[in-house]
């Protein structure tokens, strides 16, 4: 591929500094990050049940080479805190994903989950009201009809904007597990969301039903050893979904095959390298996330030290493997004992399908060029985030030469963790999500995707 | 501040002493570790939350890492039943771990995959739903369990000499089964009248009057799952 194609990373620092934008002080962490399809809108969702969308402003026509920036434009209270008196347990309020549908009107549409309820929300524009009713005056309120002497027709007049959103369905009571992931499918109608140990297909439509189409629940719940931990429909074959699994496997099924997806059409697993073989072997397996290509053709896992890309037509192994934090492969004890060691870090692809990007520790995140198996380490940080500040790469040192800024192993903050990031669809912007404030980074140089 | 990674040592290794890898400086450093590993994940699986759901991957993870190290035990022959008086020598906190898990090992080897055999009346058969990730009816299963733990910390806080009798004399003997203690199946039964052999001691703990009531809130809940 050519080389000014998506992030130049031989060039590193060129991503700049879009926008800081820090939510009010009481504003909760952030859990889940997403841009809808054309890009426009970025919805966050965060641990109070909060969905924030932010939208991107149209190019200004008198600075050409300033882009649009995004600013709020809705804010809604999607889940509440609720307890189930049943089993005397709190359902936690905190939004796991945010998942926008494919636009098909003026409106724009996304399911919001917590851990046991689904919700899908509509969000629409109102800029017109009608003035001149014959019956109520400006206020609303009825007119003494002896006042009224003659028939007006209303007319529209314009008025400023204003966003309305409406829950328009609850899918509840469908799982007893907690939910990981919603996947819209490429059908548009349906959508599945997946929990631990159960998947279920609904229809956008129909809220008192669902289809179980993975069980992997035992007869014994003393047998369990495996958890469904992501899932995700194919971008472009309605019928085929992937779910990954706490041991490290991935599962290809095809909805064509039988109503219940236990029997996988393809199962992704990397042989254990003996070499590195330690108590922690199975956690650090554990798949966080899973995505797939926008191509269709690949799937990008992540685990806790790297993340890999999968061809679909090889279930043996991964074809490309990039470790984001090696350095911590000699930690693990002490991971596990601050239970760091069980974050869950997503992944994602740019437009293209050429750069992943991952979220770490002490507020780092990298991106690996596929095709220059070039990477960098950014850190989102208010200092680096002043407007249009130009983000330097860092480094960790792990002994040896230590250069100026890099920053050593034992003096990583673990508390600052970037779980969530998302890379816009078709350009080089990205959404980082550290703890409760999101950056917004932006390549200008290189903005458009080849 | 960070401990090394542990790595697990083939039996090869061990044979062989090699030095700095298997030799005997090392060995009682890796097993020390492996039971520091061991005692550490059956805290973090006995730490429920008591209003919010655990997460169930967390468990599941760390149950396998319990089941890794338990396996490699046995292997080793380090996974033996060490005799009370010897037992009363050891610090406390160790002996509280090794004795349950080593009692527990033996009547596994005994019973294979089989149902457990009834030592007690009134014990229950297993009964799946009662795990502590089998959220049917989790909330009897999860009681019992946390009145097993909350056993296990009360006996390594009560450092005096008779608490090593205490342990074993009042608590129902399904405790020492290492299935029982991670899936909280202790107290799972409908102890109902059938208290277990092993009459209460004098100091009878408040947790056996909890476990009576425990068992007549968990029929009740059963009543209700199944209706």
């Amino acid at each position: 591929m050519a080389a000014d194609s998506s992030v130049d990373l031989h060039r590193p620092g060129v991503l700049t500094s879009h926008a800081f934008l820090s939510l009010p002080p009481t504003a909760d962490i952030i859990s889940t990050v997403e841009f809808n399809h054309t890009g426009e809108l970025l919805a966050t969702g965060d641990k109070g049940g909060r969905v924030v969308i932010f939208q991107r402003e149209p190019e200004s026509k008198n600075a050409p080479h300033s882009q649009g920036e995004y600013d709020v434009y809705s804010t809604f209270q999607s889940h509440e805190p609720e307890f189930d008196y049943l089993k005397s347990l709190e359902i936690e309020e905190k939004i796991n994903k945010i998942k926008w549908l494919p636009q098909q009107n003026a409106a724009h549409s996304l399911l919001s989950t917590n851990d046991k309820t689904i919700k899908l929300w509509k969000i629409t524009e109102r800029d017109k009201r009608p003035e001149g009713y014959n019956l109520k005056d400006e206020e609303g309120k009825l007119k003494d009809l002896s006042t009224v002497t003659s028939l007006q027709v209303p007319v529209l007049k314009p008025m400023d904007l204003m966003v309305e959103v409406s829950p328009r369905r609850v899918f509840a009571n469908g799982h007893t597990y907690h939910i990981n992931s919603i996947s819209v499918n490429s059908d548009c109608e349906t959508y599945m969301s997946a929990d631990d140990l159960r998947i279920n297909l609904w229809h956008l439509a129909i809220t008192d039903r669902s289809f179980n189409i993975v069980d992997i629940k035992p007869a014994n719940m003393e047998d369990l050893t495996e958890v469904i931990t992501a899932s995700e429909f194919h971008p472009h074959h309605c019928n085929l979904f992937v779910y990954s699994s706490s041991k490290g496997s991935l599962r290809l099924c095809d909805m064509r095959a039988a109503a219940l997806c236990d029997k996988h059409s393809k199962l992704f697993e990397e042989p254990e390298d003996p070499s590195n073989r330690s108590f922690f072997s199975e956690i650090i397996s554990s798949v966080s996330d899973v995505k797939f290509s926008h191509s269709g053709r690949y799937m990008l896992t992540r685990d806790y030290l790297t993340v890999k890309v999968w061809d679909l037509n090889m279930e043996a192994r991964p074809i490309e493997t990039y470790q984001v934090h090696d350095y911590l492969r000699s930690k693990l004890c002490s991971l596990y004992e601050n239970d760091c060691i069980f974050d869950k870090f997503e992944c994602a692809w740019n437009g293209s399908d050429s750069v992943i990007m991952t979220g770490a520790y002490n507020n780092f995140f990298r991106m690996f060029d596929r095709n220059t198996k070039r990477d960098v380490t950014l850190e989102a940080s208010r200092e680096s985030s002043k407007p249009r500040a130009v983000l330097k790469p860092r480094r960790v040192c792990v002994g040896g030469k230590r250069r100026r800024d890099d920053i050593s192993v034992d003096s990583l903050d673990f508390t600052k963790k970037i779980l969530h990031t998302a890379w816009h669809p078709a350009e080089n912007i990205i959404a980082i999500a550290a703890t409760n404030n999101l950056y917004i980074f932006q390549d200008k140089v290189n903005s458009e995707m080849h | 501040m960070f401990a090394r990674g542990l790595k697990r040592k083939s039996t090869e290794d061990a044979e062989d002493g090699d030095g700095g890898v298997a030799g005997v400086p090392a060995a009682p450093s890796y097993t020390l570790q492996r039971q520091s590993l061991l005692d550490m994940s059956l805290v973090k699986l006995q730490l429920c939350h008591m209003l919010v759901e655990p997460n169930l991957c967390r468990s599941v993870l760390i149950a396998n890492t319990v089941r890794q190290i338990q396996e490699e035990m046995t292997q080793d022959g380090t996974w033996r039943v060490v005799a009370p008086q010897a037992a009363g020598r050891a610090p406390l906190d160790r002996l509280v771990s090794t004795e349950i898990l080593c009692r527990s090992g033996r009547e596994q080897e005994g019973e294979g995959d089989g149902p457990l055999p009834d030592p007690a009346p009134g014990q229950a058969p297993r009964r799946p739903q009662s795990s502590p990730w089998g959220l049917d009816g989790s909330r009897e299963g999860r009681g019992g369990f946390q009145k097993s733990l909350d056993h296990i910390f009360e006996t390594l806080e009560n450092k005096t000499p008779g608490s090593v009798e205490e342990l074993f004399s009042d608590v129902d003997s399904s405790y020492y089964d290492l299935d029982a203690v991670l899936t909280g199946m202790v107290g799972g039964a409908p102890s109902g009248p059938g208290l277990p052999a092993f009459a209460p001691a004098a100091a009878a703990p408040p947790s056996s009057t909890c476990r009576s009531d425990l068992g007549e809130l968990e029929h009740a809940v059963e009543i209700l799952v199944e209706t």
